[in-house]
Parts: C-alpha cells; sequence; structure tokens
C-alpha cells in the first residue's frame, strides 16, 4: 500500500485512480457507512411507493380477486388486454387522447420558445420584469381554481367571453358542455397557463449565448430579426432538443387532473381519454385488474415513445436525453 | 450603432405583442378580484369592468360562514407544513449522498430513482397498495407517498455537487468531521438558496393538489381545501351557503357567483401575498434544474 494512495482516498468527492485491493475496495463502502444509513429511507420510499405498484402491475394479467392478494389471483393472460381493445370506446378513447396529445404539442412547445426570445429582446428592464411577472403568475394558480375559471369565464349564463360575444351581437355558446369545444380550451387553457414558466429555461439558455456572437453578427449587417434567427434559435437549439423529447415522450400522458375536472356527462365524447377511464372503471367501478392494464398499456405506449424519440435524437446527433 | 428602421419595427412590434400578452394573462385575474369585491348585481350585469362597483363583500361572507370549508383550510394547511418538512428531509438524504463522487453505488442508485420519472405502475396498483398498507382515509396518505420528487432530487445533487466547493468537505474531513457533522454544519448553512426553493416548490405542491385526496380520502373532515374549492367551483355545490329564504332564483345565481369568486380569491391567498417576493426563488430554482438540462 503506497503511502500517496491512501492520503488521497482521505479526500472525499475523488475518484481512486490508483487500483485498489480488496481491503481499500472495502474501505471505500464503510467510511461512508454513515451515507448509507441516511440513504436508507430514500431505498425505502422508491422501493414501496415505485417499485411494489410495478410488481403489483402484474393484476393485468390476472383475474384480481381481493382476499387472495395480487400474488394469489390466478393468471389469465391478455384477457383483458383484449376486452380494452374490441370494447366500444377503445377508438373513442385512443382517438381523444391521440389528438389532445398533438394538439398540447402543437401548441404548447413552440409558445413559449416565441415568448422567451420576445423577451430576450426587451431593453428596458422594468418591462421586462413586468412581462415575466405577470406571465409566470398562473402557473401557480391550482388545477381546480384553473378549471374553475375556465367555467366560470365560459359560462353561458353570467360568463364574461359569452357577455363579449353578445356584446358584439353574437349568439351565446355553451362552451363546456359542447364537445367541440373541449379540446381547444383544454389546450389553450393550459397554454395561458404555463407558457411563462416554460420559458424561463429558454431564457435562462439565451442568456448563456456568447455576446460575441451577437457583436459579430451585427458587425456583418444582420438586423434584429436576423440576429434571432441566427444567433438566438441555434443559440437555445439543444435546450429545446431536450425538451421537445420529454414532450413527445408525454404525448399520451396527458394530465388526468385537468382533463377530469373538465369533464362531464355531455362532452364525453371529447374528453375521454386513457387515465379518465382507468379512474371510472378502476376506482369508482372496482375493476381493478381491467384498468390496470389500460393503465400498464398507457405507460409501455409512453415509455416507447420516449426511447424511440431518444434513440432518434442521438442517431441525428443532436442533445439527448441519455 | 444607430438602429436601422427595420430594427426599430421589430422592437415596436415586440413591445405591442408583449403588452398584449401580459394584458391577457392578466386581466382574468384581475377581474376575478374586482369581482369578488363588487355588487353580485352590478358583475352579472356586466357593468363591472375596471374597478370595483357598489363594495360587497358578500361572496367572503358565505365563504368563512361555512365551517367545513374553514375545516378544509386547515387541512391543507397542516398537510402543507408537515408534507413540506417530511419531503426537505427526505429530499437531503436522498441528494446529498448522490451527489458525491465516493459514495459506492450512486450510479446504480440514481438510475433506479430517475427510471421511475419515465416508468410507473400506474394508479390502480399503486391505489391497491395504499389500501392494503391501511393508509386510505388517513392524514398519512397526502404527506407520505409524495415524499420525494424525482426532478427535486436532482436540482439538489446539481446544487451540492456545483455550488459546494469540495476543498471545504476535504478540509472538514481532514479535521476529523464525521459525514453526518459534515452534512449538519457546513453543506446544510451553505445550501440556503437551494432549500428555500425546494420548500417553495414542494409547499405549492402540496397547496394545490387534490389528485391524491380525491383517490384515498372519502372522509370529508380530512378534505384538503382543493376537494371542497371542486365542489364550489366547478360541481356548483353550494346550496347551504346560498340562502334557501333568498326570495327568487336570479338573487341565489348571483350570490353564487360570488361565492365562486371570492372562493378563488381566498385558495390562492397566501401566493398572491407572497408570490411577488419568492418570483426570484422560483426561477432560481427552475435555473438550477436547467444547468443539468
Amino acid at each position: 500500500m503506497e503511502p500517496r494512495a491512501v492520503l488521497k482516498n482521505k479526500a472525499p468527492g475523488q475518484d481512486i485512480q490508483t487500483k485498489t485491493s480488496f481491503k481499500k475496495e472495502l474501505r471505500q463502502w464503510t467510511k461512508n457507512w454513515e451515507l448509507y444509513v441516511i440513504f436508507l429511507p430514500v431505498i425505502a420510499y422508491f422501493i414501496i411507493f415505485h417499485y411494489l405498484p410495478m410488481y403489483g402491475v402484474q393484476i393485468a394479467f390476472k383475474d384480481f380477486i381481493a382476499n387472495q392478494g395480487i400474488t394469489g389471483s390466478p393468471w389469465v393472460g391478455f384477457k383483458h388486454f383484449e376486452r380494452f381493445f374490441d370494447s366500444y370506446y377503445f377508438t373513442r378513447i385512443m382517438e381523444n387522447t391521440i389528438v389532445i396529445g398533438l394538439y398540447e404539442l402543437a401548441a404548447g412547445f413552440p409558445i413559449p420558445i416565441i415568448l422567451a426570445l420576445m423577451i430576450h429582446e426587451v431593453r428596458s428592464s422594468k418591462f421586462r420584469r413586468f412581462v415575466q411577472t405577470v406571465t409566470y403568475m398562473p402557473h401557480f394558480l391550482s388545477t381546480v381554481v384553473m378549471v374553475g375559471l375556465v367555467v366560470m369565464f365560459l359560462s353561458p349564463v353570467s360568463g364574461l367571453v359569452n357577455s363579449m360575444i353578445v356584446a358584439f351581437g353574437g349568439e351565446r355558446i355553451s362552451f363546456m358542455t359542447e364537445p367541440g369545444w373541449f379540446k381547444s380550451i383544454f389546450v389553450w387553457s393550459g397554454v395561458w397557463q404555463t407558457m411563462g414558466w416554460s420559458s424561463i429555461i429558454y431564457l435562462a439558455a439565451l442568456a448563456g449565448i456568447d455576446p460575441q456572437l451577437h457583436e459579430a453578427a451585427k458587425v456583418d449587417g444582420a438586423g434584429r430579426l436576423k440576429r434571432i434567427w441566427h444567433v438566438n434559435l441555434p443559440g437555445i437549439a439543444p435546450t429545446m432538443m431536450i425538451l421537445l423529447i420529454l414532450n413527445i415522450g408525454s404525448v399520451l400522458g396527458i394530465g388526468f387532473e385537468k382533463v377530469f375536472l373538465m369533464q362531464n356527462p355531455l362532452n364525453m365524447e371529447a374528453s375521454d381519454v386513457i387515465a379518465t377511464n382507468v379512474y371510472r372503471s378502476g376506482i369508482l367501478g372496482a375493476q381493478y385488474s381491467f384498468s390496470a392494464a389500460v393503465g400498464l398499456f398507457n405507460s409501455i405506449i409512453n415509455f416507447i415513445l420516449l426511447v424511440t424519440v431518444n434513440r432518434i435524437a442521438r442517431k441525428a446527433g443532436s442533445s439527448s436525453l441519455w | 450603432m444607430a438602429e436601422s428602421r427595420g430594427d426599430r419595427m421589430v422592437a415596436v412590434t415586440i413591445y405591442v405583442l408583449l403588452s398584449f400578452i401580459a394584458l391577457l394573462v392578466i386581466y382574468p385575474l384581475f377581474f376575478v378580484m374586482i369581482a369578488s369585491i363588487s355588487s353580485p348585481e352590478m358583475v352579472m350585469r356586466g357593468e363591472v369592468w375596471l374597478w370595483p362597483k357598489e363594495l360587497s363583500f358578500v361572496g367572503y361572507e358565505r365563504l368563512f360562514a361555512n365551517s367545513e370549508l374553514m375545516r378544509g383550510y386547515l387541512n391543507t394547511l397542516l398537510y402543507t407544513v408537515v408534507g413540506t418538512a417530511i419531503n426537505l428531509v427526505m429530499t437531503i438524504a436522498a441528494a446529498y449522498p448522490l451527489s458525491r463522487q465516493d459514495f459506492r453505488g450512486r450510479n446504480f442508485f440514481t438510475f433506479m430513482i430517475v427510471f421511475t420519472m419515465f416508468f410507473s405502475g400506474g394508479m390502480i396498483p399503486t391505489y391497491l397498495l395504499i389500501r392494503d398498507l391501511g393508509m386510505l382515509n388517513t392524514f398519512w396518505v397526502m404527506v407520505i407517498p409524495s415524499a420525494l420528487s424525482v426532478w427535486n432530487i436532482l436540482i439538489m445533487r446539481t446544487f451540492f455537487q456545483n455550488s459546494i466547493p469540495k476543498e471545504v468537505q476535504e478540509a472538514a474531513f481532514i479535521d476529523g468531521a464525521s459525514n453526518t457533522k459534515l452534512i449538519l454544519r457546513i453543506v446544510l448553512p451553505l445550501s440556503i438558496p437551494v432549500l428555500a426553493v425546494m420548500v417553495l416548490f414542494y409547499a405549492v405542491g402540496h397547496w394545490n393538489s387534490y389528485f391524491s385526496a380525491l383517490l384515498y380520502l372519502s372522509d370529508r373532515d380530512r378534505y384538503p381545501l382543493q376537494l371542497f374549492m371542486r365542489e364550489i367551483l366547478i360541481q356548483g355545490q353550494m346550496q347551504e351557503m346560498v340562502e334557501i329564504s333568498d326570495d327568487s332564483l336570479a338573487r341565489s345565481l348571483m350570490d353564487a357567483e360570488a361565492i365562486k369568486y371570492a372562493a378563488v380569491i381566498v385558495t390562492n391567498l397566501p401566493m398572491l401575498l407572497l408570490y411577488p417576493f419568492l418570483q426570484k426563488y422560483f426561477i432560481k430554482g427552475v435555473m438550477v434544474g436547467a444547468v443539468k438540462g
């Protein structure tokens, strides 16, 4: 054992450069025993609340019988999946999920980027602060209050929007019960709520662009629009790519919370998505195995989407998640 | 260098667009505020536009007279305080070891944690687990299953890695400090900014959450504020608050609207009051997270 290496190992946060003997290896584990003690509850948390449900997902392939538990229930193979694929609602649910997901992606992805590019161009720091403060605010409204606001403003009887429509000589529209309106209301209220907050990450990326690039572009005679297009946009491209991957990976993972709150019997044909269906048949209807199968189907598709998009991004040589 | 005409046009367009966007975001919130303190009749007739008319607090009066709602407020406060405390301790316990290069197994543990971000057992297996653990309808179901957020662990780990000088930690070791002492005396005092960010992120999350309550609670005494708000704002259930003695339907309809406006304000009151002071911390949190990408 050479003394220099021993000294080195004493310092935390450094990789051991020399090849260590078994004894030294053991010491690496034992000297930080306190860290493992501290970390233990964290491992326990993830095993219990995340990995046990993953184990429990096997009920999707079983007929869950309450008094026999998850392991004791009999296997039935893909019965529940087949039932879901053959069910009357399958097409409707899948169509709603995919259309809302893509609509959300198409509106929710570019708008924060445009907003950030515009805010970045503002010279007056007061105005800039004002715009930022205002647009970030809705992020802190809870989903319940957000949907409550939507319902209030769109109410056919007392809503502000309908008052305006009437003032301009139009007809009152019953937005919340008209299936045709559901998807647009869902997506655009989401944009209203999150565009400011989502723009922060792009503003951070914009702040990191080397000012010399702008100077050089100016010398070359590039105007503002040209500099936004040729300097700022490429500058935030890696950030855009990462967020695009994450967004595409969650296209079918439409937030249950908001859809559920906006749903009512009259707009069901446009608002029923996978997650709300799982809730209805599983939690309310107690068909545990069937709805676990539907949920698992959704998780697997999301996962495959994410991995595929990430692989494409990596192959194309742009930044990727892993 | 003087700006060209084209550049000035671009700048003006941007200012106009941003002003329009800001107006679009702030006006609905502003309207709710003035509507909540105006006479319901004036609001109904569409006379309230820019400032409150015929001051009236009828919505607030009805709201605060409802004891169930106050119970919900108290519940939410409790869930938020206890939940955030658990979140903070657990996040430190997760993030600090993972930030240390000499923590053996960190790659495995990191993978194990991050994987849960992309794949989960889903709503039903989780529900069955909570049921089997006997946590349905308990106080703890509101704070334990949400004890950790992977995203926040990553933010904090990044902070520990980048902002606490390794030399300081090494020096403490040479002076004979143990890991526990190092965390309590050196790492945490140097991490106040990120701790503040975490408290805010988690607290807002608890304050606004309704989903786990919807799934796991059936006892109204344990309901958080948001579930009562759902009844008032979305399902329009407030028979108790709108007096039956109110002679006409129109009258009770107007009162119902007033209650809704007041409810929005009351629910968001803590956020509205704190937001201007906390804004910079929130943004810092997003930035720290952005470093990792």
